[in-house]
């Protein structure tokens, strides 16, 4: 084909694609579009970049500056010349007893921190459904080695509670796979029997020399009285939060009527209110000659307090399912406790966790209200025995820095897990 | 559950108490009924013997007696000779107070914040997030010290206003932020209608709430103008008006003026004193209930559905009025329940005003009243009935609410 010649140029090759201008690419378009897309977006990234330069230009030479060592806050100042900065030194003075409280005897602050390490590997089967079942024995035996491991004593007392426990669990695999009532009844019947047989052969004197030195309650505080408040009561009011969803659900106009008015007598007033049952009124209604320590007590309030608030997430949970898995259950001619068993807890417990975790981590950061009735929790022991003390008198900033971070990373830490969690479970497809 | 119509077969057998469905649930009732009854004598006999082991009786005479304390922040007249029954109601009255304060300016910030970490902007919308993280996780006691601190370390004592080169002025000369609290003018009625001083400003409330009235009774007009004629009539100077003109000419009757602080000796007097305690507390509450709100404002947002948007814009709306008519009403629909359980809390979180020495319920009937007179029980069961009737009233109005805006389905 002859080639046109009158054309003066022809291109014959492409030209090559030319880069895009520098306001489209990189760093500029990634500013232009997320920091300055119109005026009052620009005037919001000011405002912000204003506002953080403020507190890190506070916050940075303060905690640069920071004095670790040192016995006093004068000393601090000494130390720091004139410049801003924190006196951290009150952390490591005070390291036991913000975490221990004041009367933990030292040579035992092993134990908690064994109990604590513990608690990792009994908590582990539970949080993570992928390792194998079996490692739920750890999680059945933990409460009552912690238990042996934080107060001391004997341990015989800890032995029976749990043979206890075991007999009935026992006898329910046995029995209650027949016959329910029966293994129920049988059970709670072979629990008390050991309880009360093995407490009897207890010799009194089996504390006096015990391989653990024993440990009153009173003497417990710092985070580990969080730590113990939170991780007992959580995993104590889990299954009766349970009972008292299902008892609200249940078409016994009795139970309902006794649930209903329990949990929303519980959720209509503050934990504090019911702190100061268990500090001043609860005592009241044991018997007369017992002495039930204020630990107990409190246990027992915080544990009906987030029963009730986890009996309302569960109960979100058995009305989200349909009504058809209700009446599947009732088809195949399942009773009720198998029905609640095998179809309906499995699935609403699980639209259920993201609630229950919640909950958790409220009860958590709660615990810190315990302060309130002089028990010296981590709160506690900042606002009493140490801001008290004439060596660090105004040492305020470090100390409620240290407890805000504790707390933060303890509960971002569960609500994170929380989140995995809720992904791991979804099954729908969206 | 488990509801299954078997055949009666024969006689009644005592086995059928347990075996058959028709007798079945009488039967654990009538258990549960026996252990409830049982569990109840139990525990009154305990609380009976240690009564009279401790000489103790049940009474609410204390009510009665002068209290013998002080309380700085009041809404009503109250001195140290009025009865404990008096202090309790000063502590309820403290308790409403900073609740609904607290309530307010919780749903400012958590509107803001929740809106602003769905802005496009990458770095509000971390800072938003960074805000709510850090204040869910921790503890509300720890925020309420932390703030408390801040304002007595931070904030000067009234003594740096003394002399003639004071450390600090009074902002624009009439208002003084110490480390005591805030002292800012405060109004006055020299020609009061009423001798006792809460009654004016009720008539002020109830004179504001009638030009509510009259301001929804303009837009109906308007709305019903409209839908005749077609077109919308100009209201909006009627409407202020109304808001403005009664209020003001009440206000001007009753000789509305300023009572301005003053420096007296080491501290202010006069004026209106905002105490630290209770800035701190308010100020703690609504920061860490605007977190939890703002959580539930962006859910609230993101439950809307895009077609939703791209309907009403495919119907031509514009986009402010989407917003308006389409996806505000739908958001709200799912924001305001746990909104209002979000008040709830912010109530019942009041109730650690004794931290910081607020003198609300807690700290003066559960707190002083209660160490005074050893009087727990009492105490303890009125504090708890007081909380338990303004949660059953707040969430009688959810379930209204809830009905109300239920989506009617089939």
């Amino acid at each position: 084909m002859p080639i046109d010649t009158s054309a003066a140029f022809v291109r014959t090759s492409e030209i090559p694609p030319s880069p895009p201008p520098p306001s489209e690419t990189g760093l500029v378009k990634w500013l232009r579009e997320n920091l300055f897309s119109s005026v009052g977006s620009a005037i919001l990234t000011i405002v912000s970049l204003i506002a953080i330069y403020f507190i890190l230009s506070l916050a940075i030479p303060w905690l640069f500056n920071g004095v670790w060592n040192a016995s006093s806050l004068s000393e601090c100042r000494e130390a720091m010349e004139g410049k801003v900065g924190a006196c951290f030194a009150v952390l490591t003075e005070r390291w036991n007893q913000l975490l221990y409280g004041f009367q933990y005897p030292a040579s035992e602050y092993w134990r908690p921190n064994l109990a604590l390490i513990l608690l990792f590997f009994a908590a582990a089967p539970v949080l993570f459904f992928d390792l194998p079942r079996k490692l739920l024995i750890i999680t059945a035996v933990y409460p009552f080695v912690a238990f042996w491991l934080i107060w001391g004593g004997t341990f015989l007392g800890p032995l029976i509670a749990f043979l206890g426990l075991a007999a009935a669990y026992f006898v329910f695999e046995r029995v209650g796979k027949q016959n329910f009532a029966l293994g129920f009844i049988g059970a709670i019947a072979a629990a008390f029997a050991i309880w009360i047989v093995g407490g009897g052969l207890i010799p009194d004197s089996a504390s006096d020399n015990a391989m653990l030195k024993a440990v009153p309650s009173r003497d417990l505080g710092g985070f580990m009285l969080n730590m113990m408040l939170g991780a007992t009561c959580v995993s104590l009011s889990i299954p009766i939060g349970i009972l008292l969803a299902l008892g609200r659900q249940s078409h016994m106009p009795l139970v309902r009527f006794v649930c209903v008015i329990f949990i929303e007598f519980i959720r209509g007033v503050p934990l504090i209110t019911l702190l100061f049952v268990a500090n001043v009124m609860l005592a009241y209604f044991f018997p007369p000659e017992s002495t039930v320590d204020l630990f107990i007590r409190v246990v027992i309030m915080i544990t009906v307090f987030s029963a009730a608030y986890i009996a309302e997430v569960v109960r979100g949970g058995l009305a989200a399912l349909p009504r058809g898995q209700y009446e599947a259950a009732d088809s195949l001619g399942l009773d009720y406790p198998q029905a609640m068993r095998l179809i309906i807890l499995p699935q609403a417990l699980k639209i259920s966790i993201p609630g229950i975790v919640n909950v958790a981590v409220g009860l958590f950061k709660d615990t810190t209200l315990v302060s309130v009735i002089s028990m010296f929790d981590l709160v506690g022991m900042i606002r009493g025995p140490i801001l008290a003390s004439t060596e660090w008198n105004g040492v305020y900033w470090e100390l409620l820095g240290f407890a805000a971070a504790l707390f933060f990373v303890v509960c971002y830490g569960i609500s994170q897990y929380s989140q995995w969690l809720e992904r791991r479970l979804a099954t729908d497809h969206r | 559950m488990a509801i299954t119509s078997d055949p009666p077969k024969g006689g009644f057998r005592v086995g059928m108490l347990f075996s058959d469905t028709r007798y079945r649930s009488l039967t654990f009732q009538a258990i549960a009924a026996i252990l409830l009854a049982l569990a109840i004598w139990y525990l009154g006999s305990n609380l009976l013997q240690n009564l009279a082991a401790a000489g103790l009786n049940i009474s609410y005479d204390f009510l009665g007696e002068p209290a013998g304390y002080d309380i700085n922040q009041r809404l009503i007249e109250y001195d140290s000779r009025s009865s404990h029954g008096a202090a309790a109601i000063v502590g309820v009255l403290n308790t409403l107070l900073v609740s609904v304060l607290a309530c307010v300016t919780a749903t400012v910030f958590g509107v803001l914040a929740g809106v602003l970490r769905l802005s496009p902007n990458w770095l509000v919308a971390k800072l938003m997030a960074f805000y709510v993280e850090i204040f869910r996780n921790i503890p509300v006691l720890i925020w309420i010290i932390i703030i408390f601190t801040i304002m007595t370390t931070v904030l000067p004592g009234p003594r740096a206003f003394r002399g003639d080169d004071p450390a600090s002025t009074m902002f624009l000369g009439v208002a003084a932020f110490t480390n005591r609290g805030v002292y800012m003018p405060g109004p006055v009625f020299n020609n009061p209608l009423f001798a006792v001083g809460f009654l004016n400003w009720f008539l002020v409330i109830a004179v504001l709430i009638g030009s509510f009235f009259g301001a929804r009774g303009v837009a109906k007009w308007a709305t019903n103008v409209q839908f005749e004629t077609g077109i919308r009539p100009t209201t909006w100077y009627f409407t202020v008006a109304i808001w403005l003109l009664p209020v003001v000419l009440l206000l001007l009757f009753m000789g509305l003026s300023w009572n301005i602080p003053e420096l007296k000796g080491f501290n202010f007097t006069g004026g209106l004193k905002i105490g630290g305690p209770l800035i701190a507390l308010w100020f703690a509450l609504s920061i860490y209930t605007g977190a939890f709100i703002a959580e539930n404002v962006r859910a609230g947002i993101q439950a809307v559905s895009k077609g939703q948007t791209e309907a009403a814009a495919a119907l031509g709306l514009r986009p402010g009025r989407v917003m308006n008519l389409v996806v505000l009403p739908q958001a709200l629909r799912v924001i305001i329940p746990p909104l209002i359980s979000q008040y709830l809390n912010i109530t019942k979180n009041s109730s650690l005003a004794i931290a910081v020495g607020y003198a609300d319920i807690t700290a003066t009937l559960g707190g002083i009243t209660l160490n005074q007179t050893g009087r727990a029980i009492e105490c303890v069961l009125l504090l708890m009935l007081f909380y338990l009737t303004i949660s059953l009233l707040i969430s009688f109005f959810i379930n209204i609410y809830n009905n109300a805006i239920k989506l009617k389905e089939r």
